[in-house]
């Protein structure tokens, strides 16, 4: 019995230790971001003499010109939820297809987009863009730095995994439902909005997390498509041109950094067990 | 008559924007991709008219350059590393975070919450705590070669990979450990209850039922870091930017730069569009080869034991 509770209480030693370590570059990034930049370079590891440095430094990050990261803001926001939105949509729909038609055609096109998956963006960035720019030669339409451009690339990135998630999850709905829906009357696609949709939610969540996380915090995708230099610009791609440039302003990094990671965290807390859930589940594809 | 008209013209209704996307950004591009990958392409010629065929020319232009070659030498054991690494200390954590020990969600949570900060803005983070934060650290321990600023770990090529692993594992130990804690959550407790009975301890236990029992979590962890590793990117923008740099093959070159950076940097920094194209499709010919080869083994693996 006794030896049991030192066990425990050991356990407990090694895992506080651990979260120490885990948890020492958030605390570097906190209490670096309300210091001035003597005080980062002479002691770097002290808590701020003052903490109301912290509010000064997130005034000038969300003000300054240069990092333009109030814009930045709202357009990975756009970004995110458009894609978002698209996706779930989107691959929603395109998954009840392809279950709920059977034939040649729809086992090609689910057979094709499962292969697309190991695809990795390396091999398809740059001649996406030569692409995208004699699309926009040919038609008008803008596609590269430009939302409507970002948008189609995340859709066609993140439609396979997430098609393919719908795809198992609409598998086990019983055919029964819809069945029914049809004798009342219902068309197809009303079937689908009003019966099939709705059931989709607890997948919903687990896409939306997945593709969620993987575009907030992309860079080399805006990086391309964006470009540097542009009026739209995400918070990644904001934050590297301004920790990329030749003298680095390590108070006004940090705080970037503590403003990019405020959000995510706070996502976070709400919704921890959708999350871990979703990605969990989403690895084991 | 009149519904499987109605059932066909929905399913491309549906299919319609999909399709469109996937022409558009995947099949399109990577086609294009590997045609340019044999011609002149540049950013002076980019238009079609302006290529001209150039057979297998880039790719025996890339097998020669050393900076491609020392790229591809220092992502395969950087993979290797990233991989052994993450997966012990994940597996490690995972084990932590499931025996009885007290607090254990707030601990997973703990864990978890560094892999939803990109790699890029954790690059960042890290540079600052390897250039600033660890000399200071050993100035107030008194551990001189912490103190040392020629000790620094970004200076020097290898130590400056161990610190991208180092920044990787921070970042994604806690995700795989998820994983982990999913399969060992899985395994029945009769069968430890059983063990216990016929002696076994805890590590005979350890060996003989979590570790088989977990074998199905082990072939999706080991894929998951070993492409992850493979398509470094992020991290090594941001903490080491390829530097600094090294002789390799009497060339100077960047000692960290990874292969989807050295991908990036030919096409853009050397301006030759079509050698970087070519470097990216034998990219995903290793990529596709050893993920097939390690599913494969470790499918073969599972139904053994």
């Amino acid at each position: 019995m006794k030896r049991n509770r030192d066990n425990g209480l050991f356990l407990l030693l090694i895992g506080l230790l651990l979260f120490v370590v885990f948890f020492f570059p958030f605390w570097m990034v906190l209490i670096n971001s309300a210091k001035g930049p003597f005080e980062i370079t002479n002691d770097p590891l002290a808590l701020p003499t003052n903490w109301g440095e912290l509010f000064g430094n997130i005034a000038k990050i969300w003000t300054s010109p240069n990092i333009q990261y109030q814009s930045s803001f709202f357009s990975s926001i756009i970004i995110t939820a458009g894609s978002l939105l698209l996706l779930n949509v989107l691959s929603a729909q395109a998954a009840w297809a392809l279950v709920r038609t059977h034939s040649r055609s729809s086992t090609l096109i689910f057979t094709a987009f499962v292969a697309a998956m190991v695809i990795p963006f390396q091999i398809v960035m740059f001649p996406l863009l030569s692409w995208f720019r004699t699309v926009t030669d040919f038609t008008g339409i803008r596609l590269l730095r430009s939302f409507q451009g970002i948008l189609l690339a995340y859709v066609g990135f993140g439609m396979s995994q997430s098609i393919f998630m719908f795809h198992g999850f609409i598998k086990s709905i019983p055919l029964e439902l819809e069945e029914a829906a049809t004798i009342d009357g219902c068309s197809r696609a009303e079937i689908f909005w009003r019966i099939v949709f709705p059931i989709l939610k607890p997948i919903q969540a687990t896409v939306l997390v997945l593709n969620g996380i993987w575009i907030w915090n992309d860079y080399l995708l805006p990086l391309l498509v964006l470009g540097k230099g542009n009026e739209i610009m995400t918070i990644p791609l904001a934050i590297s041109n301004f920790a990329g440039a030749y003298v680095k302003q390590w108070d006004l990094i940090m705080t970037a950094i503590l403003m990019a990671m405020v959000p995510v965290v706070i996502f976070f807390l709400i919704a921890q067990k959708s999350i871990i859930k979703g990605m969990v589940a989403g690895s084991i594809k | 008559m009149r519904s499987k008209r109605d059932q066909s013209f929905v399913f491309w209704l549906f299919l319609a924007p999909v399709l469109f996307a996937f022409l558009m950004v995947l099949v399109i591009p990577f086609l294009l991709g590997v045609y340019y990958s044999f011609t002149s392409w540049s950013s002076d010629a980019r238009d079609l008219s302006g290529l001209h065929f150039r057979g297998i020319s880039n790719y025996v232009d890339s097998l020669k350059d050393p900076s491609f070659l020392y790229s591809f030498l220092i992502t395969s054991g950087y993979t290797l590393v990233n991989m052994v690494v993450i997966n012990v200390v994940s597996f490690g954590l995972a084990l932590l975070v499931t025996s009885k020990m007290k607090g254990r969600n707030f601990f997973r949570a703990g864990f978890f919450v560094p892999n939803l900060i990109g790699g890029l803005i954790l690059g960042y983070v890290w540079q600052f705590i390897f250039n600033s934060a660890i000399p200071e650290l050993g100035t107030f321990l008194g551990i001189k070669a912490w103190a040392d600023p020629n000790n620094l770990m970004l200076a020097k090529s290898y130590p400056a990979l161990v610190a991208i692993v180092i920044a990787g594992t921070w970042q994604y130990a806690g995700y795989i450990m998820m994983i982990y804690v999913a399969a060992i959550e899985n395994v029945p407790v009769e069968l430890h209850e059983a063990a216990q009975i016929d002696g076994a301890g805890p590590f005979r236990r350890l060996i003989a039922i979590t570790l088989p029992m977990a074998s199905q979590a082990f072939t999706i962890t080991l894929f998951l870091t070993l492409v992850n590793s493979f398509k470094q990117f992020d991290v090594n923008i941001s903490l080491t930017a390829g530097g600094p740099s090294t002789i390799f093959m009497g060339k100077p070159i960047f000692g960290t730069e990874l292969l989807a950076m050295n991908i990036y940097n030919t096409a853009f920094r050397s301006d030759n569009l079509a050698e970087g194209q070519a470097r990216a499709v034998i990219f995903f010919v290793v990529l596709a080869l050893i993920a097939t080869m390690q599913v494969y083994a470790n499918k073969k693996r599972e139904i053994e034991l």
